[in-house]
């Protein structure tokens, strides 16, 4: 079956201002090469530190930010090479949704027009009918209808992101891009919204790529998971493999990373040296090897493909290639 | 655990009230009535969520409140068995960063951008010990030495800006505790950073503290930052404890409906198990200064609320041990069971 999504590829480099670096020229290597995709009704979760591209990705998909390479299809359309006008047929396909849901709704309109408002620029339907989606839509997504008069400002986080959540809806899109659309949430607000997002997934058969650094979120919402380090995806699995026998050091890093559960659970862990390096001037050969604790010579030097087992477990390392 | 760490508390907070005065004569009451206390040594863990006092709390105890409207309405905030509410702000200010020190969220907050890291350190230790211009930056070369920070040499001549985030935190760390200070007052200090250098900091503040035996106030919102840092556990909920515990008995038997939410609602490493699954949800929203219902606070919420409990506030009571909730129904249920 066509994925709903399918990027190959994808390179985004910004080039440095001189300002920056005085006179030596150099670029962002943002995002340097990341291929993916996303079936029907499914969930990609997209993790990696803060500055690893994970934005950079969502805003290429959706066309925000035009890549350096590579292509980007949806539902098995190339539509990395097209205009705005020629687009126009596609954004209704793909919606996103917004970590900071103060700063991505419109404080002028009421929530009922910013709700309305992809209906209108689309032409569909007529006012009353209209009206009657956006009434359903909020009923959908847990706000009440007499709400519709209010302004961004009268809502709570939560319910802001929920109307960010009944916007993107308004088109019935098959693809949501949310760009960490709960780690600005409380936890108990948080759990509101992603089961929200899984209820509406198995209504729609929406596909999610779930963009988040929060490591349990992304276990809980999604079917396979990415992890990206450095402008490169250096492993994919299904949630379950990824979590249970990661393959690559950065994964089994970031998992130990995570605060345990329960007070009984703390042990010394494996604590990463250092800082990510810049993606200015990105380590030769495996990008993580200098905060890599099993790193060998050939690691400096030779760059690690990302090798899938039969069991769509893919990881670009040298000593972790699957067994054959 | 040495005799010292059972000994007096270094700090002791007893019915601390933080209010804003508003136009209208009634002030807002962001804290009401929370009493807590901390050993040497000890980690002490205040969690909640968003607006419900945690920072105000920290805030409180320093005398730093937002002016002009924001004051200490009761309550004794005793350092050492010294009331801190009552000393004078020149007594205050020799308190701060030397006998207490703080670190925020965001470590921009406690640097100055214009300043050199290395004059930094070098001041804050100058300030408090008195010792010459050369050997305080050599303490600062020490200091940032202690903290792990690489190039430590090249590091003191740069400005925050030139530093990450987690290291701008641990400039931070090391500033905050050059005097030793007796408690430190760490609010959310690795919130805004990625989880590999969250863990980096966690150590860290854990094995500094091992060293100099400072007693932590460390502010979170995240249950499993408590679960990695705390001996003890201080639930808020809308500007009060709710519940008090050891951090084991706290996770073993939450009792506080608030708490029991929280927990059920937190996603985590392996809750998912075998398939995705719903997480718990907490009906509604926190509720807001201005609006807090009279009677409990979390009864709009509560699955389990009762007229009692929509009429008349809970008192804290203690259930065992030392642990303590604040609940009509669940702080029953032990002894009716
Ligand atoms: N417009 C831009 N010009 C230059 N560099 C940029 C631009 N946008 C992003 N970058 C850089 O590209 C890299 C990737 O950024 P991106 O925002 O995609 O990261 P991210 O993974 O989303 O991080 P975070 O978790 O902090 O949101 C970073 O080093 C960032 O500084
Ligand atoms: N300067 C101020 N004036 C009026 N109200 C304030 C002021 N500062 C804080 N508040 C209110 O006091 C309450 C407690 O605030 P506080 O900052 O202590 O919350 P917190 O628990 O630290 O939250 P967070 O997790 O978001 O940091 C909030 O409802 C907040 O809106
Ligand atoms: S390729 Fe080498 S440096 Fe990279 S993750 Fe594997 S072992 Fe570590
Ligand atoms: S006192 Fe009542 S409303 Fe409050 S938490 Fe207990 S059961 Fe719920
Ligand atoms: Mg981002
Ligand atoms: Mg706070």
């Amino acid at each position: 079956m066509t994925p709903v999504l399918d990027v190959a590829g994808l390179v985004k480099h910004y080039p440095l201002s001189a300002a920056w670096f005085g006179r030596a020229r150099g670029q962002v290597r943002a995002v340097d090469g990341v291929s993916f995709a996303i079936g029907e009704g499914e969930t990609l979760g997209l993790v990696g530190e803060s500055g690893c591209g994970k934005s950079t990705v969502g805003k290429a998909v959706l066309k925000l930010i035009e890549p350096s390479a590579g292509s980007i299809r949806l539902n098995g359309e190339d539509i990395t090479a097209l205009k705005p006008a020629a687009m126009v047929a596609h954004r209704r396909r793909m919606q996103v949704i917004f970590q900071d849901p103060y700063s991505s709704l419109n404080p002028r309109m009421t929530a009922g027009n910013i709700v309305a408002e992809p209906l209108i620029n689309f032409g569909i339907g007529n006012r009353a009918e209209q009206q009657e989606r956006v009434a359903a839509l909020f009923g959908r997504v847990g706000l009440r209808p007499d709400q519709r008069d209010n302004y961004p400002h009268e809502f709570s986080g939560g319910q802001r992101q929920r109307l960010g959540i009944a916007r993107a809806l308004a088109l019935g899109p098959s693809l949501i891009i949310g760009d960490e659309p709960v780690s600005a949430l409380d936890v108990s607000v948080q759990a509101q919204v992603i089961n929200l997002m899984m209820d509406l997934q198995e209504e729609y058969r929406l596909s999610y790529l779930f963009i988040a650094h929060d490591l349990g979120v992304v276990e809980h919402i999604s079917h396979r998971v990415a992890v990206m380090y450095l402008g490169k995806i250096v492993e994919v699995a299904p949630r379950a493999a990824l979590f249970e026998a990661p393959r690559h050091p950065y994964t089994e890093a970031l998992l130990a990373a995570v605060p345990v559960s329960h007070p009984r659970q703390r042990r010394r862990r494996l604590v990463l040296k250092g800082d990510v390096p810049s993606p200015i001037n990105p380590p030769s050969g495996c990008r993580f090897h200098t905060r890599c604790p099993i790193a060998v010579e050939r690691c400096r030097s030779e760059e690690p493909l990302l090798v899938a087992d039969t069991d769509g477990h893919a990881a670009a390392c040298h000593l972790r290639e699957p067994a054959r | 655990m040495t005799g010292l760490a059972v000994s007096q508390p270094v700090l002791v907070v007893e019915g601390l009230r933080t209010e804003f005065a508003t136009g209208e004569g009634h002030p807002m009451v962001a804290v009401d009535g929370l009493s807590l206390y901390v050993r040497r040594g000890e980690t002490l863990c205040i969690v909640g969520e968003s607006g419900c006092g945690k920072s105000l709390t920290a805030l409180s105890i320093l005398r730093l409140l937002p002016r002009p409207y924001g004051r200490i309405g009761a309550g004794r905030v005793l350092l050492d068995g010294q009331d801190l509410v009552q000393v004078t702000e020149a007594e205050m200010r020799a308190v701060r960063g030397r006998a207490i020190s703080m670190i925020f969220q965001e470590p921009m907050s406690s640097l100055n951008p214009v300043i050199t890291i290395g004059r930094q350190i070098a001041e804050t230790v100058m300030v408090h010990e008195g010792l010459d211009w050369a050997d305080c930056m050599d303490r600062a070369l020490a200091m940032l030495r202690q903290v792990r920070i690489p190039e430590p040499e090249r590091r003191l001549q740069e400005y925050p800006h030139q530093l990450s985030g987690g290291m701008r935190q641990r400039v931070t760390i090391a500033m905050a505790l050059a005097c030793r200070p007796r408690l430190l007052l760490a609010d959310e200090p690795t919130t805004a950073l990625d989880v590999t250098i969250q863990a980096q900091i966690l150590d860290l503040i854990r094995d500094l503290q091992a060293k100099t035996g400072t007693a932590v106030v460390l502010i979170t919102h995240d249950l499993g930052v408590v679960a990695e840092m705390a001996e003890r556990v201080l639930v808020m909920y809308a500007g009060t404890k709710v519940e008090e515990a050891g951090v084991e008995e706290l996770f073993d038997n939450p009792t506080h409906p608030y708490t029991r939410g929280l927990m059920a609602a937190m996603p985590h490493l392996g809750g998912a198990g075998g398939g995705r699954r719903r997480l718990h949800e907490i009906e509604g929203v926190v509720p807001s200064l201005m609006a807090r219902p009279a009677g409990c606070a979390f009864a709009p919420r509560c699955e389990l609320a009762t007229e009692r409990c929509r009429r008349e506030a809970p008192p804290l009571v203690g259930i065992g041990g030392t642990h303590s909730v604040a609940c009509w129904v669940t702080a029953g249920e032990g002894v009716l069971a």
